[in-house]
């Protein structure tokens, strides 16, 4: 494939989470769940309003909650909550020159310093720390 | 305001966010889950200042953290002055938006208007 003929394909060649590694899984995990956060973080806001109609207006409410599918929402919630966190403090830290290597004379086959062993580490870090944690608040909200 | 600050405030309320987030999850475990929910438990947190202050802090920093998240992305996917101007203007009414009506909850249970 000519380099030309890679470029026609858009912004789909550039979103594929495909091609570039986990760097760019991470950057649409970062995303989806910042989105989902924010979703989620509005409808939180809507949902305690409801102590406002008194108790029977809060356990109505809570009472859609406090459902399987509820439960199992909240757990998708605490991982993208954790997974975002973990992300976000690595690209924090990244954009601040920590663990993005030393720059160095751009011989081929031109591996960015900055897409090392220990960003990639730290992304898989925030994948696994998000599962356990939602295993956790698994654990909590169905064993009560 | 320069992209360079606001990036800065993103950040910074990113880390604020964590520390009084956690806080505010640990209230939810530490009394159980499901007994922190009961109406009564939910009331008296809101009536307990520090708390009703923390959630205040905890409201404001998510809603400027997550809608200047929003207007990123949507200024990564389009660009143009006038599109750029109702992305921002758009981002912050609704996180003006969202302040007031979170603010509503707090300041009302507070104050022991239900």
């Amino acid at each position: 494939m000519k380099p030309q003929d890679d470029r026609k394909e858009g912004i789909k060649g550039m979103a594929n989470p495909g091609r570039y590694g986990i760097e760019r899984v991470a950057y649409w995990l970062m995303r989806l769940s910042g989105l989902g956060l924010l979703a989620y973080f509005i409808g939180h806001i809507y949902e305690t309003s409801s102590i406002l109609k008194g108790e029977a207006g809060w356990i109505e409410f809570l009472e859609l909650t406090q459902t399987t599918e509820g439960h199992l929402l909240l757990t998708l919630v605490i991982g993208m909550c954790v997974f975002h966190t973990v992300n976000g403090i690595r690209v924090m830290l990244g954009h601040g020159g920590v663990g993005v290597g030393k720059p160095g004379r751009p011989d081929y086959p031109y591996t960015p310093a900055s897409q090392n062993a220990r960003h990639k580490m730290a992304i898989y870090s925030a994948i696994v720390l998000a599962a356990i944690a939602m295993v956790y608040g698994m654990a909590v909200m169905f064993g009560e | 305001m320069r992209e360079s600050h606001i990036m800065k405030i993103h950040y910074g309320t990113a880390l604020a966010s964590i520390g009084l987030v956690a806080v505010h999850v640990l209230m939810r475990v530490a009394d159980g889950f499901s007994e922190s929910l009961l109406y009564a438990n939910v009331i008296a947190n809101y009536k307990f200042l520090p708390y009703a202050g923390l959630l205040e802090i905890i409201l404001i920093l998510l809603s400027i953290h997550g809608f200047n998240g929003l207007r990123v992305i949507l200024l990564e996917l389009k660009q143009g002055p006038r599109y750029e101007k109702a992305v921002s203007y758009g981002c912050v009414a609704a996180m003006i938006g969202l302040i007031a009506y979170g603010s509503r909850t707090i300041i009302m249970v507070n104050t022991g208007m239900v």
